[in-house]
C-alpha cells in the first residue's frame, strides 16, 4: 500500500475523509435548505420551478453534484467499514452496560441515525430527483419558456400526512445527527483550542437544530397552510 | 567464607568510583552480544538494567509477574528522588548528600556505596528529563524542588505526588524501546521460582508461566534480581499484593547471603487498619507532617469514651489533647524522623490512648494550619492526600482530624552484595530494594528511587562488564543436569503444595504469620518476644505444610497457587528476620530492641560490636542460620547519636 | 450488609463463559471492592471450589493492574476511581453487583475477570518513548519548558494503562490511552524529534491489534479513573495529520 491509500485506510484516516465529507455535506444542507425556501414564496412556485432547472442544467452546479455523490458515497462507505471494524473489536458484548453514564445518546448512535438519514434520502431522491432529472413531470409555463414543475411535485407530496411525518422524523434524526457530528468532525481534524472550540461546539448545536427545523418547517407549512 | 566488599583501596572517598569505573574490564562492544543476561523484576532497578543492557549490545531477558513491566510497585511511590544538584543553591553538594543518608541510617551503611549513590543521583536526573519524565518546574521553566522527610536543603525532585510512577515510566519507555529492537525480550506474567547454579556461578533461572503453569529454563551468564523488598512478610504493609521475596529468598537457598533482615522501615504516616479483611495498607506522605500535628487524648479515660463513641473528636479540650511528639522532642516536633514517629505512636497506643475503633491510631491535625493559612491553601498544597483520605475512610481530614497509623513500608535489608553489586554467588548481582547495599538501619524520605536507578543505569552496567569479560562465550544448554534438577524441584514444590489439600487457605496463614511478624519483630521488639516469635513461625511452617489448602491444577492461571510459593518463603524468611533480630543486640534506625534505650527511650546503638553488616548463610529449613559479619569502617564521618530533641 | 454477585467464570482463553450468580453475607462498607472479592474467595476456597481470578497489585490506584466492569460501568460506578479505590459503602444492602471482565477483541481473557493486556504493551514498543540510550544527555536544566506544558504533559503522561477507556468505548477504541502517551512526548521538547515517526507508528500499531475506530463519544474519558482528558485524543489527530502529511516515511 502506499503511504496515501495506507493513511486512509487507517482508522483515524477514515474518520479524517467522514469528517470532511460530513462538513462539506453540512454545506450543501445550507445551500439546499435557501434553495427550499423558495417554495414558500407566493409566486405559485415560479421562482422554485426556475432555481430547480438552475440547478439541474448549470455546468458547475452539475459538476458539484458529481462531488456531492461522492461526498455521500465515501462518507456512508467509511462509515460501514468502521462500524463493522468497532462491532468486529468487542466479539462478545457486555451483560450490563450503563453507557448513559458516559457519553450521549446521539454520540452512541451515529449508525442508527445515519440508517434513517439515508432510507429517507433514498425516498428523496425516488420522489424528487429522479423524476426531475429523468423526465415524468409535468411542464408549466413561465415568461414564455417551458420548466418542469417540480413544485406541484412537492406541494402534492407535502399535502400527504405520512410523507410529512416521514420528513419531519428524518429531520429530526438529522438534527441527532449532525449535533454529534458538527463538533465531533473538528475534534477529528484534530482542531481543538481552548478558545475556540466552546465556539464551535455552541455553533454546531445551534446549527444543527435551525437548519433541520428549516427543512421540517416547509412541509409542515404546506400541509397546514396551502 | 570471608565477606569482601571489593571497594577499592587506596583512594580518597571521592575517587574511589571514577577509579573503579577505568579498573573494571570492558567487554568489546562486538563481544557484547555474546552474552546474555537475565533481569527478574522490572521496577525503577529492573527495567532501568535491563533497558541499559540492551542499548549496550547485550542479551537481556527481563521477567516480571506483572502483566506489564511498567506496573512494578516502584510506580506507587509519591514523594520524590533526591539527588544532589543544589539547583537551589542551599548548600546542597553530594558530600552533604552522602553525609545525610550515612547518618540517616543510623551508621550501618557502607561509606563508598553511598557516596557513589550520592555521585550518580545528578546523572538520574539528567538522564529522566532526556527520557521525558515530567518533573515539577518553576514558572521559570527550569525544574522545581522541595525539601523532604526533614532534610535541610531542598533537593528533591518531584513530579506532583507521582514520582515513581513518572521514573518508572520512563525507565519501562526506555526499556520498550530495546524490546523494539530486539535487544530485551520479555516475560511478563512470569515468575521466577529458582535460581541455578553451575560450576558455583549462576548461570540461569527456572521460571513458572503464570498463564500456562508452564516450567521453563532460561540459561544466561549472568542473573540480576531486582525484585524489591520483603515487607510483605508482614502480610499488611504497604507494598502491592504481588510483592514478594521468593526470587531473592530462592536465591538464597542457592547461596547468596541475606544481609540485615531485620532492618523494616515503618512508614509513621498510614492510613490504619480497619477490620480483619483488611488486604493492604496505604501510606499518606510523609509531607502531611509539615502542616498536621499529631497528638491523642491526655487520658486513658478520655480516649475509651471516645472509641466507645460517647464523644466525638471535636469534644476533646484543647487542655485534654497531648501533642506528644511537639512535648517530647521541642526542637523537631511532629518532623522527626520516621522510626522515631512510629515508634511514639505505638508508644501512646500501648498506654491504651490510641483513638479509632481499634484503638491503633493517633490523630494528624489540620485545624491550626487551616486557621493559620485558610482552607484554599492547604487543600492546594495536600488536597489530593485529603481526598483519597476520604475516599478511602469516608471521613472529611478538613472537618475532624486524620487517624493515622505506621505500616511496613521498606526493608532495608536484603540480598548482600559487595560494592559491584554481585552477591556472594559469582554473576548472581541484586539491584534496587532487593539489596541490603545503601541504606543502613533506616532508608531517607526520597532516597529508594535514586537507589534504583543507581544501581540500574549508572552502576551495574560498568559492573557487570567487568564480570563478563571474564567468561566464556558459551552457554550452558537447558538440558544440563543442573536445570533439570532445579525444574524438579520447582516441579516437586508445586506438587507437594497441591497435594495437601488442608482446611486451612494461604491467605490465612499468611495472617497470622503477618501478626506475629508484627506483634515480635515490628516497631520495639525483645529478646524473649523475639524468641517466642521464633518457635512460634516453626510451628506455623509446619502446619502450613500439612494443613494448607490450594486448590486447582498447575496447568492454568492459579493465583492460590502463587500466592502459595510465596507464602512458603515468607514463612522461612520471617524466621531469619527473628533470629537477626533477636542476635543485633542493640538499637538502630528501624531495629528497636527494647533492651537498648536511653532512659529518655531513643534507641541505643551499640557501635563498638554491632558496626557490621550481618550476613546470613542458609543452612537448611530448620537449621540455625550461619553469621558472617562484615565490618563498617567509617573514615569519612564522625558516629553520633541521633537526637532530635 | 449480604449482596448478590453476578460473577463471569471463564476457565481458560478459549472455554466458553458464563455469568454465575454468588451470594456474599457480611460485607463491611469499608471494605474496598477487592477486599469483598478476597471474602468470597476465601469462602470459596474453604468450600472447595476454585476462587474467581482477578487482576490487581497495588490496591491504591496508581498501578492499573486492576480491572473489572462492575454494574455496567468500567472500574464501577464512581468517578475517578478505580477498582481497588472503590469501597463498598457505594452499594446498598440486597444489591445485586454484576461483575465482567473488560470486553475487547484486543483483550482476550485469559481467565474469569483476567485479561490480556499485552497489546498496550506493544503499542508502547511501536513508539512510545524518546530515543535516548543512558548516559551522554545534557543537564537537565538545560533545556527550560514552560510549566504550563510541563504540567500538560505530566496530566497526559498519568495514564496507568488500566485498559478502561478501550471498556468503556462502544467501539473498543485504544485512542484515548495512545493519545496520552503521543501527546506527552509531542509536548515536550525532547520528544519532538522523534514525533512523527512516533505517532505514524504507535497508531498503525493501534490499528493492527484490533481496537475500534474512535468515534468521539468521550465515553472513555468519562470512565478514565486518572482524568485523562479527550483533548490528548485531540492533539493525537493533529499529530497524526501533520506526520502524514509531512514526514518522509512511505
Amino acid at each position: 500500500m502506499s503511504w496515501f491509500t495506507k493513511t486512509f485506510s487507517s482508522t483515524i484516516g477514515r474518520k479524517i475523509v467522514m469528517s470532511i465529507t460530513g462538513l462539506f455535506l453540512c454545506s450543501f444542507l445550507v445551500v439546499h435548505l435557501i434553495g427550499n425556501l423558495q417554495l414558500l414564496a407566493s409566486d405559485g412556485g415560479d421562482a422554485f420551478n426556475v432555481y430547480s432547472a438552475f440547478m439541474g442544467t448549470n455546468k458547475v452546479i452539475r459538476f458539484m453534484e458529481l462531488i456531492l455523490v461522492l461526498g455521500f458515497v465515501f462518507h456512508i462507505y467509511d462509515a460501514i467499514v468502521l462500524t463493522r471494524r468497532n462491532k468486529s473489536a468487542r466479539p462478545i458484548d457486555y451483560a450490563e452496560q450503563r453507557p448513559q453514564e458516559n457519553s450521549t445518546w446521539s454520540s452512541r448512535n451515529m449508525g442508527l441515525l445515519g440508517t434513517v438519514i439515508l432510507v429517507f434520502l433514498i425516498i428523496h431522491l425516488y420522489n424528487f430527483f429522479v423524476p426531475a432529472r429523468f423526465g415524468g413531470l409535468d411542464t408549466v409555463s413561465i415568461d414564455n419558456e417551458v420548466y418542469d414543475n417540480l413544485y406541484a411535485e412537492v406541494i402534492y407530496a407535502f399535502s400527504q400526512w405520512w410523507y410529512v411525518l416521514i420528513y419531519v422524523l428524518s429531520m429530526i434524526a438529522l438534527a441527532y445527527h449532525l449535533i454529534h457530528g458538527f463538533q465531533s468532525a473538528f475534534q477529528t481534524l484534530g482542531l481543538d483550542h481552548k478558545k475556540y472550540t466552546p465556539f464551535i461546539q455552541k455553533f454546531g448545536y445551534a446549527f444543527s437544530i435551525l437548519v433541520c427545523l428549516g427543512f421540517a418547517a416547509i412541509p409542515l407549512y404546506v400541509f397546514f397552510f396551502f | 567464607m570471608i565477606l569482601d566488599s571489593k571497594i577499592p583501596e587506596g583512594y580518597s572517598l571521592a575517587e574511589v568510583w571514577d577509579n573503579h569505573k577505568f579498573n573494571v574490564k570492558l567487554v568489546n562492544p562486538a563481544n557484547k552480544r555474546k552474552y546474555d543476561i537475565i533481569v527478574v523484576g522490572t521496577g525503577l532497578a529492573g527495567a532501568s538494567a535491563a533497558a541499559t543492557f540492551g542499548e549496550l549490545g547485550y542479551n537481556v531477558k527481563a521477567f516480571c509477574f506483572q502483566d506489564s513491566p511498567r506496573r512494578a510497585h516502584s510506580i506507587a511511590a509519591q514523594g520524590g528522588i533526591n539527588a544532589a544538584k543544589n539547583y537551589q543553591n542551599d548548600g546542597d553538594s553530594v558530600f552533604r548528600l552522602f553525609y545525610d543518608t550515612i547518618k540517616g541510617g543510623d551508621y550501618r551503611s557502607r561509606e563508598a556505596n553511598v557516596y557513589r549513590l550520592a555521585q550518580v543521583s545528578v546523572n538520574i536526573i539528567d538522564q529522566c528529563v532526556a527520557q521525558g519524565v515530567p518533573f515539577a518546574r518553576d514558572y521559570g521553566g527550569l525544574l522545581a524542588n522541595r525539601s523532604f522527610g526533614g532534610a535541610q536543603v531542598s533537593r528533591t525532585f518531584y513530579a506532583r505526588g507521582q514520582t515513581g510512577q513518572q521514573l518508572l515510566l520512563g525507565a519501562y519507555s526506555a526499556l520498550n524501546r530495546q524490546i523494539a529492537y530486539g535487544k530485551v525480550k520479555m516475560y511478563p506474567r512470569t515468575e521466577m521460582l529458582d535460581l541455578v547454579v553451575v560450576d558455583g556461578k549462576a548461570r540461569g533461572i527456572v521460571v513458572r508461566n503464570l498463564i500456562t503453569g508452564k516450567v521453563e529454563s532460561h540459561s544466561a551468564h549472568a542473573v540480576v534480581l531486582a525484585t524489591g523488598g520483603y515487607g510483605n512478610v508482614f502480610f499488611l504493609s504497604t507494598n502491592a499484593m504481588g510483592s514478594n521475596a521468593t526470587a531473592g529468598w530462592r536465591a538464597h537457598k542457592k547461596g547468596a547471603l541475606f544481609a540485615n533482615p531485620c532492618f523494616t522501615q515503618i512508614h509513621p504516616t498510614c492510613i490504619p487498619v480497619s477490620g480483619g479483611y483488611q488486604s493492604k495498607l496505604t501510606l499518606m506522605s510523609e509531607s502531611l507532617r509539615n502542616d498536621g500535628r499529631v497528638w491523642v487524648p491526655k487520658t486513658v479515660e478520655i480516649a475509651q469514651r471516645l472509641r466507645k463513641g460517647e464523644i466525638t473528636v471535636n469534644d476533646i479540650p484543647e487542655g485534654d489533647r497531648d501533642y506528644y511528639l511537639e512535648r517530647k522532642y521541642p526542637a523537631f516536633g511532629n518532623l522527626v524522623p520516621r522510626d522515631v514517629a512510629s515508634r511514639n505512636a505505638k508508644l501512646v497506643c500501648d498506654e491504651g490512648r490510641g483513638v479509632g475503633s481499634s484503638g491503633l491510631a493517633v490523630y494528624l491535625d489540620f485545624a491550626d494550619a487551616i486557621k493559620r493559612d485558610g482552607q484554599p491553601a492547604i487543600a492546594a498544597k495536600y488536597g489530593n492526600l485529603f481526598e483519597m483520605y476520604q475516599k478511602i475512610t469516608d471521613e472529611n481530614p478538613y472537618e475532624r482530624p486524620m487517624r493515622i497509623y505506621p505500616a511496613v513500608h521498606y526493608t532495608m535489608g536484603g540480598l548482600w552484595v559487595d560494592y559491584n553489586l554481585m552477591t556472594t554467588v559469582p554473576g548472581l548481582y541484586a539491584a534496587g530494594e532487593c539489596n541490603f547495599s545503601d541504606h543502613g538501619a533506616n532508608r531517607l524520605g526520597a532516597s529508594a528511587l535514586m537507589q534504583g536507578l543507581a544501581d540500574g543505569y549508572f552502576v551495574l552496567p560498568y559492573t557487570i562488564g567487568d564480570y563478563l569479560a571474564k567468561m566464556p562465550y558459551d552457554k550452558v544448554p537447558t538440558d544440563h543436569p543442573a536445570f533439570v534438577e532445579a525444574e524438579q524441584s520447582v516441579k516437586d514444590m508445586t506438587d507437594r503444595l497441591l497435594s495437601i489439600k488442608g482446611k486451612r487457605t494461604v491467605d490465612d496463614f499468611h495472617k497470622e504469620l503477618g501478626q506475629i511478624m508484627w506483634d515480635y519483630c515490628g516497631m520495639a521488639r525483645n529478646a524473649e518476644g523475639l524468641a517466642f516469635a521464633k518457635q512460634a513461625i516453626r510451628k506455623l511452617r509446619e502446619e502450613f505444610w500439612k494443613d494448607v489448602k490450594v486448590t486447582g491444577v498447575n496447568e492454568e492461571l492459579n493465583q492460590t497457587l502463587e500466592k502459595a510459593h510465596r507464602v512458603a518463603d515468607f514463612l522461612e524468611l520471617g524466621e531469619l528476620m527473628v533470629t537477626d533480630a533477636l542476635h543485633r543486640e542493640e538499637s538502630c534506625g528501624g531495629h528497636f530492641r527494647e533492651e537498648y534505650q536511653t532512659p529518655e527511650n531513643e534507641a541505643l546503638r551499640d557501635d563498638e560490636n554491632f558496626a557490621y553488616v550481618a550476613a546470613w548463610e542458609f543452612t537448611g529449613v530448620n537449621g540455625e542460620p550461619k553469621l558472617h559479619k562484615e565490618e563498617l569502617k567509617f573514615e569519612n564521618v564522625k558516629l553520633t547519636q541521633r537526637s532530635y530533641k | 450488609m449480604d449482596l448478590t454477585l453476578r460473577v463471569w467464570r471463564q476457565k481458560d482463553r478459549n472455554a466458553a463463559g458464563a455469568l454465575v450468580t454468588y451470594p456474599v453475607k457480611g460485607i463491611s462498607p469499608d471494605m474496598s471492592f477487592l477486599e469483598m472479592l478476597d471474602v468470597l474467595n476465601e469462602d470459596l476456597l474453604i468450600r472447595g471450589e476454585e476462587p474467581i481470578a482477578f487482576d490487581h497489585d497495588c490496591r491504591e490506584g496508581i498501578c492499573g493492574m486492576c480491572s473489572l466492569f462492575i454494574n455496567g460501568r468500567a472500574h464501577g460506578p464512581e468517578k475517578g476511581t478505580t477498582t481497588c479505590q472503590l469501597h463498598m459503602r457505594h452499594f446498598k444492602d440486597g444489591d445485586t453487583i454484576t461483575i465482567e471482565p473488560w470486553r475487547a477483541a484486543a483483550f482476550p481473557v485469559h481467565k474469569d475477570l483476567v485479561v490480556d493486556r499485552s497489546a498496550f504493551d506493544r503499542i508502547q514498543q511501536a513508539g512510545g518513548y524518546i530515543s535516548v540510550n543512558t548516559g551522554g544527555v545534557p543537564d537537565a536544566n538545560a533545556i527550560p519548558i514552560p510549566k504550563s506544558v510541563a504540567d500538560k504533559a505530566f496530566d497526559a503522561a498519568t495514564c496507568i494503562q488500566c485498559g478502561a477507556c478501550v471498556a468503556a468505548c462502544k467501539n473498543a477504541s485504544a485512542m484515548l490511552f495512545v493519545s496520552a502517551k503521543v501527546s506527552q512526548l509531542a509536548l515536550l521538547p525532547q520528544g519532538k524529534t522523534e514525533r512523527k515517526t512516533r505517532v505514524e507508528n504507535m497508531v498503525a500499531q493501534m490499528d493492527k491489534e484490533g481496537f475500534g475506530a474512535c468515534t468521539n463519544t468521550g465515553a472513555c474519558a468519562a470512565e478514565c479513573p486518572v482524568g485523562i482528558s479527550l483533548e490528548n485524543i485531540n492533539m493525537l489527530r493533529s499529530e497524526y495529520i501533520l506526520a502524514k502529511a509531512t514526514s518522509e516515511n512511505l
